[in-house]
């Protein structure tokens, strides 16, 4: 999305959605990052008056915006706490697409642009030539698993981060199309770049479960990022490329629902794709409207399409203690905290004790943690101070791309603690079936 | 300006000196519906002393310096002058003792009112003001505007609970007043001016705040009414009858209507009001208030009553008064929360002003509010970029006021004069109110710096 047309588009968007906000300062509670820097700049109130200034003023600082709107771990904790119901999330999203887009147009596009914002009468003729425009600036994306993910992956410095897995999921496993066993039904696999490049042994997880419940299971070849690395960094073009590039590969073959074991892809493609594909053509809309439907966690998935409960343990037998963090893109932007929980509790082996802020951020924000290392950690170390206070021997998540903060922080800190997924836990007392 | 930032950063180290523009621009605006004003420089001090190095050089360089806590207060208190310094006390946060033997507790202006009450709840102690913002506001924030909340009818307000400050003067210079003793008639009651002086007199630094032992039982029900005059003889009669409710809040038709669309709490959709009334204290005499306020609002017409039968039920109950502002504000882009305060016995005079007002400027109006206190909140629901509306909005709020001085009320409850309110003050006083006040401002603050134009204008 660098057209001028798309742009102006974007904009007119999110003046509407700039408006709901009020000011009341109420997002300061609950701002993972706020609460590190106590910076106006770094909570959603500051960000949407800067966006609003932007708005009304015509660009006078769109590259300071954006780096303050790149200070942000699309967490969500704003707006699930927002009085005025502002869709915070969306608003970012489509603003650092406005304002990468923005910034990548040459000197004298930036000024037609900005007289089309002053001057909305012109804005409709300036529609049909901008559309001739499209082209100028889309940056060529090569190879679509590298482009997107490698802004996630490339400078991990010395981190105490895991190491990208020496066999990729992709590579372990072909690709497969059974058929509906017991159960009767059957699942798209979603995997993700994490999982399939850091923590194949997810993947592995979800397969054997489906395969003892009798869920048939489609993972195309091939399969690619879910586009939020590159749509995080207001990159649409990469985003909308991927977008139609998965609905390719999970349109070849019926499934009655799209399952993924990672909370970030499962809140892209339920909330992000259908929020941007409005640019696209009806036929796409269409099929992204289908796919966001059918898409669900794991967790999910298990506990309310195939019926699973916790078992109820006998006496006190020898148990692990095991705690649960929320991810935000599953609790916050979904709403879905009890099936994992439920989960967990279905094996035996563990129990389960709360930590405290259980639902708070963990301080990833996918690309956040690689720009701004420090407050990322600060976040974390609250996560892992709750952690351990927790008494556990294990903690589990949902998303891989918290298993990998989370991972950090108590290895930093010495702790003997394992990550682990929801699905591996499960998946374990398949095992010992 | 150059050697001025260098010795600001002397102060207070590099990283708290704002002066981008684009940081700078967060701080020109609060909660208030006004427009933004830019600073010239934001400074956040860390410590005490720099706090009062940073009041003592604005002093000294003429330089408009406006405090801002959480910037939630809804007059303009902390739109700075344009040009002028804003000054952050969010990173003087600690709370520096809770005295569980003389209860009281002394803390820094930036301790969030929320976290405070919870670290003396963890104690088994009370602090009752509960501004609707307390998850974020500060202490400071809170003394500086003396705010109520939903207790206030019982417990009073932030006011009643200022033992000590302790506020840097103009120059920076420590100045004390009250102490932690129940009685304390040392010198003047600066403590009585500084209160709700929303910056203008002087800076706050370090607060004694008196607490109180915890009330052991509480009991909340909804009373449902089919006519808003009777749900208002009814808060009247509760009174009449000498008990005080800890809260007794009402909510009008149009609320109850948005709080149902927003959260489906079940609340009755064609009740033309509700009260919700909480009562505390020992278990036995919650109880029996309880049942007293129970057959008085059944003697006063209520339809129905519902009493909360255990924590979860008690919790619905506030859950749909909190629920008031969120629902409202949803309903339209603009929210404008007014404030205007009337003797308790004149408030269903003053309900139905509002609604003659809503008719008469064709606006939707939702009310909702502390009856027991006679403060009630209309809240005009509008969309700012309507021109023609904004300037009907803005005239109904006029006709507020002035419906509410009329009948012997007050501009502001809780919520300040600041700047929005403040070319109102003399109709509610008397000129030489205004000029009175002046001259303690012009004594106090010879070169008006401190949050000029705020309260008393300029
Ligand atoms: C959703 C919502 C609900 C609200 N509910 C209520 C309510 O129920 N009751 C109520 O009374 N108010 C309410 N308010 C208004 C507001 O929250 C209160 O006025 C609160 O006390 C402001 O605190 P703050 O920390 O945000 O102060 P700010 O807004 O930051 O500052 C308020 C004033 O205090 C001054 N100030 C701040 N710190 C100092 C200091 N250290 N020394 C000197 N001056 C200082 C500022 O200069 C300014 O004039 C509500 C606001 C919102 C947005
Ligand atoms: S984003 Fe929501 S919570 Fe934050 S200031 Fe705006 S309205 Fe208030
Ligand atoms: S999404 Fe999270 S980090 Fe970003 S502004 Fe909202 S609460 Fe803060």
């Amino acid at each position: 999305m660098s057209d001028m047309k798309h742009l102006a588009i974007l904009i007119k968007d999110l003046e509407d959605q700039l408006v709901v906000c009020m000011r009341c300062g109420m997002c300061q509670a609950v701002c993972p990052v706020f609460a590190e820097t106590g910076r106006e700049a770094d909570v959603a109130r500051g960000k949407l008056a800067l966006l609003d200034g932007l708005v009304q003023e015509m660009f006078k600082d769109p590259k300071g915006v954006n780096d303050r709107l790149m200070r942000c771990l699309l967490c969500g904790s704003c707006s699930a706490n927002c009085p005025s119901g502002v869709k915070v999330l969306d608003i970012f999203i489509k603003a650092r697409a406005i304002l990468t887009g923005y910034m990548g147009l040459h000197p004298l596009k930036k000024a037609i642009f900005r007289g089309m914002l002053v001057r909305p009468e012109f804005f409709n003729s300036l529609m049909e030539w901008g559309s001739k425009l499209q082209g100028i600036f889309v940056k060529p994306v090569d190879d679509l698993l590298g482009t997107s993910c490698g802004r996630f992956f490339s400078p991990l410095g010395d981190r105490h981060i895991k190491a990208l897995a020496p066999v990729a999921f992709h590579q372990m496993v072909e690709p497969m199309n059974s058929r509906p066993g017991a159960s009767g039904l059957k699942v798209g696999f979603f995997v993700g770049c994490v999982i399939d490049k850091v923590f194949p042994g997810i993947g592995e997880a979800v397969l054997r479960t489906m395969d003892h419940h009798g869920v048939g299971v489609f993972l195309p070849e091939d399969f690619a990022c879910c586009g939020i690395p590159a749509l995080s960094s207001g990159d649409t073009v990469a985003f909308n490329k991927l977008v139609r590039y998965n609905l390719q590969r999970f349109t070849a073959q019926p499934f009655d629902f799209l399952i993924t074991a990672c909370a970030t892809c499962t809140s892209t493609i339920k909330k992000l794709w259908p929020l941007m594909a409005q640019d696209l053509d009806a036929e796409t809309q269409e099929q992204v409207a289908a796919m966001a439907s059918k898409t669900m966690d794991v967790s999910q998935f298990l506990v309310d399409k195939l019926g699973i409960r916790q078992v109820e343990t006998q006496g006190d037998e020898k148990k692990v203690n095991l705690t649960y963090h929320d991810p935000c893109h599953l609790k916050k932007s979904l709403g879905v905290a009890a099936q994992p929980r439920t989960l967990l509790q279905a094996n035996p082996g563990y129990r389960l004790v709360e930590m405290l802020e259980a639902d708070r951020c963990c301080g990833m924000g996918g690309s956040f943690n690689l720009q701004h290392y420090d407050i990322s950690a600060a976040i974390g170390k609250r996560k892992r101070e709750n952690i351990e206070q927790s008494g556990c021997e294990v903690v589990a998540t949902s998303c891989p791309a918290c298993m990998l903060q989370i991972t950090d922080m108590l290895s930093q800190a010495g702790d003997r603690i394992q990550v682990k997924h929801a699905i591996e836990i499960y998946a374990e007392s398949l095992a010992r079936k | 300006m150059k050697a001025l930032i260098k010795e600001f950063e002397g102060v207070l180290g590099k990283d708290n000196v704002f002066q981008d523009e684009t940081d700078r621009m967060t701080y020109s605006y609060d909660a208030a519906v006004l427009d933004p004003a830019l600073p010239s420089l934001v400074l956040r001090p860390t410590s005490s002393e720099a706090l009062g190095k940073v009041v003592g050089l604005c002093n000294e360089y003429g330089l408009p310096l406006t405090v801002r806590g959480a910037g939630t207060n809804l007059s303009g208190g902390t739109i700075p002058k344009a040009g002028g310094v804003v000054v952050l006390t969010n990173a003087l946060n600690r709370i520096i003792e809770i005295n569980e033997e003389d209860l009281y507790a002394v803390v820094e202006p930036g301790v969030v009112t929320a976290k405070f009450a919870a670290a003396v709840e963890a104690k088994g102690l009370f602090y009752p003001p509960d501004p609707g913002s307390q998850a974020v506001s500060t202490l400071g924030g809170n003394v500086a505007e003396n705010a109520g909340g939903l207790r206030g009818l019982r417990y009073g307000v932030t006011r009643d609970y200022v033992m000590a400050l302790e506020f840097f003067d103009v120059n920076g210079e420590v100045v004390k007043t009250g102490a932690r003793t129940v009685k304390c008639v040392t010198g003047y009651n600066l403590g009585g001016l500084l209160v709700g002086s929303e910056g203008t007199l002087g800076v706050f630094d370090k607060i004694t705040l008196k607490l109180i032992p915890m009330p052991p039982a509480r009991k909340a029900m909804m009373a449902i009414f089919d006519d808003i005059n009777k749900a208002s003889e009814t808060v009247a009669a509760i009174i009449a009858h000498r008990i005080v409710p800890v809260t007794l809040e009402f909510m009008d038709n149009f609320t109850i209507r948005a709080v149902e669309d927003f959260s489906h709490a079940g609340l009755p959709v064609d009740a033309a009001a509700l009260l919700l009334i909480e009562v505390d204290g020992h278990p036995v005499q919650v109880e029996e208030d309880a049942e007293k306020v129970e057959s008085l609002c059944r003697q006063m017409g209520a339809m129905s009553i519902r009493v909360a039968q255990d924590a979860a039920e008690r919790d619905k109950v506030w859950e749909a008064r909190r629920a008031a502002l969120s629902a409202l504000s949803r309903v339209k882009p603009t929210t404008v929360l007014e404030d205007a305060t009337v003797p308790r016995s004149k408030i269903p005079v003053m309900i139905r002003a509002i609604e003659e007002i809503a008719k008469e400027f064709n606006l939707t109006i939702g009310t909702f509010g502390h009856a027991g206190d006679g403060n009630l909140h209309p809240t005009i629901l509008t969309d700012r970029r309507n021109h023609e509306e904004w300037e009907r909005v803005e005239k109904a709020i006029d006709a507020i006021f002035d419906r509410a001085l009329a009948l012997g009320g007050t501009l502001s409850g809780e919520h300040g004069i600041g700047m929005a309110k403040s070319r109102f003050l003399e109709k509610e006083t008397s000129r030489a109110t205004i000029l009175y006040s002046r001259r303690i401002k012009a004594a106090l603050d010879p070169k008006n710096i401190l949050n000029p134009g705020k309260i008393i204008g300029e």
